[in-house]
């Protein structure tokens, strides 16, 4: 009797977790799409020095961060790849999503101090436990934004 | 105090080394937080109350990393680095560190 309610329950997360995970997915990617789009016009680079001949001013640090929680069903979908190897295709989305989160803060924090270029951007990468398994991840972005002149 | 993570900042010339500023913070998450983490972690999504956390966490580290810039007599920090370290479940540290610099404007031709 209890493992069948335990099942019952397993099975219940997986699937509250496959659609809500699908649901937030999709509008956390639907949001990004148009705040990227917002933010075309922003130049960022990973380069640790500036061309020649490109005049700029007013440096200042930004930051931008996010810390993704993986949903359910994505956990058991790593938890199974994990033994037969090969890519994990769940948390590969979940990555990029939180870098893409962390890249879109950083400049939007850029572009309301009323720069246009954020160069020597570098990325981290850090999981976060909790102390009942809640696991996330979370990325960290960071540049130097400055003003073209 | 100007701030960046380049190893040089456009428009100024550093004229003098003051030495490597770090500053630091251990942030522990409350009960609640934990709880509702674990619930998002049915449904994925964002934690924010965590990314709160750590915004917060990073801007004492970073303050406190400036204070140390202010007592050696800089006027900048450049090359600046965050790192982060989780110490147990529950617990993580923020490090930031770089390097104090006195800069002054550089003639305008160099950019």
């Amino acid at each position: 009797m209890h493992t069948l309610i335990a099942l019952i329950a397993g099975l219940g997360m997986l699937v509250l977790g496959f659609i809500a995970g699908r649901i937030t997915e999709s509008r956390h990617l639907r949001r990004l799409a148009s705040r990227e789009q917002a933010l075309s016009g922003m130049i960022q680079c990973n380069l640790r020095s500036l061309p020649q001949g490109l005049h700029v001013h007013g440096s200042f640090l930004v930051l931008g961060s996010a810390v993704i929680a993986t949903d359910y069903f994505k956990t058991v979908a790593a938890g199974l790849r994990n033994i037969f190897g090969g890519e994990m295709r769940s948390y590969r989305s979940l990555m990029s999503r939180a870098r893409r989160e962390a890249t879109v803060r950083m400049l939007e924090q850029a572009r309301e101090n009323g720069a246009d270029i954020v160069w020597n951007v570098r990325y981290e990468t850090s999981t976060i436990q909790g102390k009942r398994s809640a696991g996330g991840v979370e990325i960290l972005a960071y540049g130097t934004a400055v003003k073209r002149s | 105090m100007i701030v960046v993570n380049t190893e040089y900042i456009p428009g100024k010339k550093i004229v003098a080394i003051k030495g490597l500023v770090q500053g630091n913070t251990v942030r522990a998450k409350h009960v609640g937080r934990d709880i509702m983490a674990s619930f998002k972690n049915i449904v994925g999504g964002e934690l924010k109350g965590y990314t709160e956390l750590l915004v917060e966490s990073r801007r004492e580290a970073l303050s406190r990393m400036l204070s140390q810039a202010q007592e050696l007599g800089a006027n900048a920090v450049v090359n600046v680095r965050f790192a982060t370290s989780s110490i147990t479940a529950g617990a993580a540290e923020l490090y930031v560190y770089g390097t104090a610099v006195t800069v002054v404007d550089a003639a305008p031709a160099q950019g």
